[in-house]
């Protein structure tokens, strides 16, 4: 049976995970770079996943989309909303009919993402007539520039007929919001979509961002780096370290109540307001391993002010999956 | 009171640089990076340039380096005129004053060890003695003595921007100056390097200019900002001032664009970072295309 006719059989519940990943494992060449990664997302819910670079945030990501590079290989299950099939097993035909529809992207990079050689209304069109969203020629040009004027690019009409150089970087990424979310898609994946943007014109990208899945009742995976970013946008955070999610949580609770000792460092460490008397920021000792160095055990013991004996075994997950942590020692918190 | 001694004095500074043509009938007009700036940097001052990208901020820290010509205006260095000067009469300033770039991996020569990195610099300025010293600024900068005998490329981002550092260091200049020293680190290493900063502005009385796209870093890094906007400067103050009380539209919007883990706990939401930015040019419609952005 096809995606499609899935799809059919399972119309929009509220009350069902638009995507859940359970026990995401993604292993080269003997080095495991992503290890029973579980979360889900529900319908207009926006879930936040940080960690710093080398943290397994965008592997994540490709891991979802079906992205992977080659020579890496996942392990786990991952399930779409009205696709029975697990993501993780079906052919690449299916999936890109999924890619691009049900699931959408915005990457860091757009130049990279946009094609070149192609002006970017067509591109946002294509979008809409690959998967047959709209049939006619006509139709896919007036729908693309209405998905560039809900983006707020000035003068929808004239941009759609640039080529993406002729586009400043936050015109770019507006133009890749406008695609991805161009067929309404259940889940929106956002990979560090404003790390290269001014923070004036980061800000309307995340409110775009947000009103974008609002308005479609999208679930949206945010990924950065940026802690105060993601805590803005999103409802529910994952913190992410050496390709385990290491926490879980509320936004609220998790920023005020952290339990995991990487969690406490990076908000300690992302606040320029809080110094000691001697004006010194907290730091993490240490620095983020490179693949495959990390620890055995607990990926963070040896960054850790806590790590002992007892963390050379990996503590397992206590809590819910949605609000959780994984260490032998959390702080005093909410429960465990 | 004495007076602190004035290190800097830029008068009426522009800087405009020659753009490609882009169409057979039109010659584009050249682009002015930096466009009548006056400021003062006095000795021991913390100064911090924010401002977007395309604002012009890097133009204005590479002519206060004498690494860029200004096409007009003056900027002078302890009394004496940078502008119009050859490299050879700019020893002087080379001795005076070190830079820090963004990207150590740009600005470290991949085939050199960690030794004639930091060394370069006294090479070049004849001193004795190198060992010793590559020694005493590894130290400094909280990297292990092995650590000389190594390539860039062995070192993660936060140890290759010490090296940088270190290396700024060697000839023992009074100011330093560092464009975006920390924006390509992650959050952790970050504040690693700005406790770094810290230490050694204080310790070896430096003089710091330091540019950033980034109000909160240069909110706790510097004790002076100047907000820059399309090659001006829009605001000047102490640093608390600048970021509890802008006085200009502009700086008003950068400040509130930042979002911030407080105001995110106080219920923030994105479209409350959004605020009207005067829009003779919005920094989106501002933004040279065929320019990448920052990273």
């Amino acid at each position: 049976m096809s995606a499609d006719a899935l799809a059919a059989a399972h119309p929009k519940d509220p009350t069902v995970s638009v995507l859940e990943v359970r026990d995401l494992t993604v292993v080269t060449g003997g080095h495991t770079l992503l290890e029973d990664v579980t979360f889900s997302l529900g319908p207009g819910e926006r879930v936040g996943l940080i960690g710093e670079s080398g943290s397994g945030k965008s592997l994540t990501a490709l891991a979802v989309m079906g992205l992977l590079p080659e020579g890496l290989t996942a392990t786990g299950t991952v399930q779409l909303r009205g696709v029975e099939t697990d993501l993780l097993r079906i052919g690449e035909r299916e999936r890109s009919g999924l890619r691009g529809r049900r699931l959408g992207m915005v990457f860091q990079e757009p130049m990279t993402a946009l094609n070149p050689l192609m002006r970017v209304g067509n591109q946002v069109a294509e979008v809409l007539r690959i998967h047959g969203t709209v049939d006619d020629r006509e139709d896919a040009t007036q729908r693309a520039q209405r998905l560039l004027a809900d983006v707020e690019l000035p003068d929808p009409g004239r941009i759609a007929r640039r080529y993406p150089h002729q586009l400043s970087g936050g015109q770019r990424q507006r133009v890749m919001l406008a695609m991805a979310l161009a067929n309404g898609p259940d889940v929106l994946i956002c990979d560090e979509p404003t790390t290269a943007l001014d923070v004036t014109v980061q800000a309307q990208m995340l409110q775009l961002i947000a009103a974008g899945v609002a308005d479609r009742t999208s679930g949206l995976l945010f990924i950065s780096h940026d802690l105060p970013v993601v805590a803005t946008v999103c409802e529910r955070l994952l913190v992410m370290y050496g390709g385990r999610i290491v926490e879980a949580g509320p936004t609220e609770e998790l920023l005020t109540r952290p339990r995991h000792p990487y969690t406490e460092g990076l908000l300690a460490a992302s606040d320029l307001e809080a110094v000691d008397d001697q004006g010194r920021l907290p730091t993490i000792p240490g620095a983020v391993p490179p693949d495959g160095r990390f620890p055995s055990g607990c990926v963070f013991r040896n960054r850790c002010p806590r790590g002992d004996e007892a963390c050379t075994v990996w503590p397992g997950w206590s809590g819910s999956d949605g609000d959780g942590v994984a260490c032998w020692y959390p702080s005093e918190g909410r429960h465990g | 009171m004495a007076e602190p001694e004035v290190i800097y004095d830029v008068r009426d500074l522009v800087c405009r640089f020659r753009q490609p043509r882009t169409s057979l009938r039109h010659r584009t007009p050249p682009l002015t990076a930096v466009d009548g700036v006056d400021l003062q940097v006095t000795a021991g001052q913390r100064f911090g340039l924010v401002g977007e990208s395309g604002s012009g901020k890097s133009t204005l820290l590479r002519c206060l380096a004498a690494l860029q010509q200004p096409t007009s205006g003056s900027v002078r260095f302890r009394g004496q005129e940078l502008a119009g000067r050859r490299d050879r009469q700019l020893r002087f300033l080379r001795r005076d004053v070190q830079v820090v770039f963004q990207d150590p991996m740009a600005s470290l020569d991949p085939r050199m060890r960690v030794r004639e990195l930091i060394a370069e610099p006294l090479v070049a300025q004849r001193a004795s003695g190198t060992h010793e010293r590559v020694d005493e600024l590894l130290d400094a900068v909280g990297l292990p003595r092995g650590s000389a005998s190594r390539y860039p490329h062995q070192f993660s981002g936060g140890q290759r921007q010490r090296i940088a550092i270190a290396r700024a260091l060697a000839v023992r200049p009074s100011v330093l100056l560092a464009d975006e020293p920390v924006s390509a680190l992650d959050v952790s290493v970050r504040a690693q390097i700005l406790n770094l900063l810290q230490d050694l502005v204080e310790r070896f009385h430096l003089t710091l200019v330091f540019v950033a796209h980034d109000l909160a870093v240069v909110r706790h890094v510097c004790d002076t900002v100047a907000v820059m906007r399309t090659g001006q400067l829009v605001e000047h103050g102490s640093a608390e001032e600048i970021a509890t009380a802008p006085q200009h539209p502009y700086t008003q919007a950068l400040v509130a664009a930042v979002p911030t883990l407080r105001r995110a706990l106080h219920g923030a939401t994105p479209s409350s970072l959004l605020r009207d930015v005067p829009s003779e040019a919005t920094p989106d419609a501002a933004a040279r295309p065929d320019r990448p952005e920052p990273s």
